[in-house]
């Protein structure tokens, strides 16, 4: 049955950046309405990950595949990859000056579905989606990014995976900079959008997130490599005993 | 992904089929080559010129002779000029329905899409092609108004006082060599008066062609806003393709009187084979508004530097310019505000993008006068470089004498960074969709000071000249 295979299935994934080796032999593998949370302190590769999985130029697999629907993408570009479906929320998000958010949004979808929309229907997709994510309208005609808080940015991220409607969807640390409150209306607007035909990969350091969009399985990455996985559990055990006390135990075991 | 020798011939041919196209030669007077003053009496006579006008064009063709080549700049050394034809006339009269222009001049307008615009959204065009302007027409309700939209030439004929007390007042020929030039050899352009208070609300559009081969056009424009009028000029230019160069000089005088406004556009798309040097200036009186847009995207060579002289209290003048230099392309250009009254004020703004090996520099002289107090004045300039063998330089120059000024000065030079293309192409677009993306946001401040026709075509032009950079 297809849903036996995975849908989304990394597979000993070793990466390079400028010839150093960041990744050393990730596995990981999604099922269709899954979600995965990767946790992992700083500098472990999460980022590396998330880059290497929509194809960012500076990073080189040098081993390993990665399976989407079956196909091995990791010798397509990022625009391929987002017309599969593959959808990366950015730690830092750019700004592009000069580039109203609604344009760029509607030339993104088109891009993605590779079908003409109308500037009317696309009007309509866009305002539904903010509504729905209680985003001010005002920002449509405002530049991308340009001048936004670090939340309102990753807000926006939320909203671009809302109109394009990924299949799959890397959320790289979404939830890093923002304040309480913030942190749960990104993570309540990630989970209105979750659907039985999508996956989730989520990133994050902290804890706090996962309450709103609550993973299906957890795995923790320390320098390059997934070390220990399990089920929600060990979320909660991460949050009960820290970072420090957690690696210990972690490294002790797989090594 | 780097752009190979067939992308760049790939864009070259792009402009080649839509504005490089050239009729065959059908001039009925074409000057022998060469910067003789038997060439200016030529030219003078079979205008019927007044005696002061052929004075002045001998005048200045002394001053030009005079003149050293500015060492300054781009590189001008090359310029043949012994090798330019200095008048060529294609027609006998100036026509003012499209029907009297001779059918092959009247077919590249059409090609060009002027007539059609002038149906859709202009007041008035007038249509330039090698020296002489073939057409002109401006709404009849504008002319009920007292407003004159003629070539320069018919300005002269037909209001010869009015021209006389202002041509070459804003620019005299000693100003520079170029200025100088264009004094002896000027040829074609606009008259434009608008009486007190009126306003023209559609804009006049000039149109200028250039299709001989080593050709020298020296359009010459004078423009006077009287009180409390306004007017807006558009004025663009295409040339055809050749392997030798021509040579387009022009002079653009502009009187903005009091409370006044004037707007003057410019959309340059020459072929890369043109060395375009023009000097354009205004005058700026009491409470009057000065503003120049100026897009430079073609030409081999280009030296353009608007400039507002804001002579009485409460004149302002804003320059706004984009450049976008390409293969073998030198794009030197920027602004020029000074300062003679006190509370004036000033805004030069500059965007310019390199690539394919293309050269921006952007020059920009503020100069406040003694006097000139409580002047403000705001110089800015963004360069986009899109590539490692591309190149853009800034040469901001600030003269002050007067210590109540209010002076802003910023200039940054940019690289479209991979992580912005990254970026983008994770949304879906490709390599040049991005780039195409990011050039467009960093005009966009510019861009959406033109009309809307103008600004779509501006951004067509753009990406036209991007396509098949970024592989
Ligand atoms: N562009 C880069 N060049 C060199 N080293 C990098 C680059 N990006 C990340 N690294 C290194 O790779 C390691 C993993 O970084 P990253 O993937 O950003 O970690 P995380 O997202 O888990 O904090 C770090 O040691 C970091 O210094
Ligand atoms: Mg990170």
């Amino acid at each position: 049955m297809a849903t036996e295979q995975p849908f989304f299935l990394i597979d000993d994934l070793h990466v390079e950046i400028e010839e150093n080796e960041i990744l050393r032999g990730v596995d990981l593998s999604v099922k269709r309405g899954e979600i995965h949370a990767i946790m992992g302190p700083n500098g472990s590769g999460k980022s590396t990950l998330a880059h290497t999985l929509m194809g960012h130029p500076s990073y080189e697999a040098t081993a390993g595949q990665v399976l989407f629907n079956g196909e091995d993408i990791l010798e397509r570009d990022p625009n391929d990859r987002a017309k599969l479906g593959i959808f990366l929320a950015f730690q830092y998000p750019l700004a592009i000056p000069g580039v109203s958010t609604l344009n760029f949004l509607r030339t993104s979808l088109k891009a993605v579905k590779q079908e003409e929309i109308s500037a009317r229907q696309f009007r309509k997709h866009l305002l539904e989606k903010m509504d729905l994510l209680k985003i001010s309208r005002e920002f449509a005609g405002r530049y991308l990014n340009d001048g936004f808080s670090g939340g309102e940015k990753k807000r926006m991220e939320i909203l671009q995976m809302a109109v394009l409607e990924p299949e799959l969807a890397v959320l790289d640390e979404i939830d890093s900079g923002l304040d309480i409150d913030a942190i749960r209306a990104v993570g309540e607007g990630i989970s209105s959008l979750m659907h039985p035909e999508m996956s989730i990969v989520i990133i994050t350091h902290y804890p706090r997130i996962l309450h709103y969009v609550r993973p299906d399985y957890v795995h923790i990455m320390v320098d390059g490599k997934i070390r220990q996985s399990g089920g929600f559990e060990l979320a909660e055990e991460l949050e009960a005993k820290g970072y420090d006390v957690l690696l210990k135990e972690v490294m002790q075991t797989s090594s | 992904m780097a752009v190979t020798e067939k992308d760049i011939q790939e864009s070259k041919k792009v402009y080649k089929e839509k504005y490089g196209f050239a009729d065959p030669d059908q001039a009925i007077y074409k000057a022998p080559k060469g910067l003789d003053p038997e060439r200016v009496i030529e030219i003078s006579q079979m205008k019927h010129e007044p005696e002061w006008m052929l004075n002045f064009r001998l005048k200045s063709l002394e001053i030009f002779n005079k003149k050293p080549v500015p060492t300054w700049g781009a590189d001008l050394s090359k310029i043949p000029f012994e090798d330019l034809s200095y008048f060529v006339r294609t027609t006998e009269k100036q026509g003012t329905t499209w029907e009297d222009v001779p059918e092959y001049i009247k077919d590249t307008f059409d090609k060009l899409g002027i007539p059609e615009a002038e149906r859709k959204f202009l007041a008035g065009v007038s249509a330039q092609y090698e020296s002489e302007v073939v057409y002109h027409s401006i709404q009849k309700d504008l002319e009920a108004k007292g407003v004159i939209f003629l070539s320069t030439e018919e300005g002269l004929e037909q209001h010869p006082e009015l021209f006389r007390q202002y041509f070459g007042t804003v620019i005299p020929s000693a100003d520079n060599k170029f200025a100088a030039m264009n004094g002896a050899f000027w040829s074609g352009g606009s008259f434009v008066y608008v009486p007190p208070g009126v306003q023209v609300t559609i804009p006049l559009q000039a149109y200028f062609r250039i299709n001989a081969e080593q050709m020298g056009q020296f359009e010459r424009t004078l423009i006077i806003v009287d009180e409390g009028a306004y007017v807006h000029y558009v004025e663009g230019c295409t040339a055809p393709v050749y392997s030798t160069d021509s040579f387009h000089s022009g002079v653009i005088e502009i009187i903005v009187q009091k409370n006044a406004r004037c707007r003057y556009t410019t959309i340059q798309n020459w072929s890369t084979n043109v060395y375009n040097l023009v000097t354009q200036r205004s005058a700026v009186y009491e409470g009057g508004v000065m503003e120049w847009v100026d897009a430079n995207l073609g030409s081999n060579i280009t030296m353009k530097y608007p400039s507002v002289y804001l002579m009485e209290p409460g004149a302002k003048g804003d320059i706004l310019s984009i450049a976008y230099a390409g293969d073998g392309q030198v794009l030197d250009a920027g602004g020029k505000a000074v300062h003679v009254a006190p509370n004036t004020s000033s805004k030069i703004i500059s965007k310019s993008i390199s690539q394919h090996g293309g050269r921006t520099s952007f020059r920009g002289l503020l100069k406040i006068y003694k006097g000139a107090e409580r002047s403000k004045s705001a110089m800015r300039c963004d360069a986009l470089i899109l590539d490692q063998e591309s190149r853009s330089d800034t040469y901001p120059t600030i003269e002050i004498e007067e210590e109540q000024v209010n002076l802003g000065h910023e200039a940054v030079v940019s690289r479209i960074g991979e992580d912005q293309l990254f970026y983008l192409m994770s949304r879906g677009l490709s390599e040049s969709e991005a780039a195409g993306m990011i050039v467009s946001g960093f005009i966009e401040p510019i861009v959406k000071e033109l009309p809307m026709e103008y600004a779509v075509e501006m951004n067509r032009l753009i990406q036209l000249q991007m396509d098949k950079a970024v592989g």
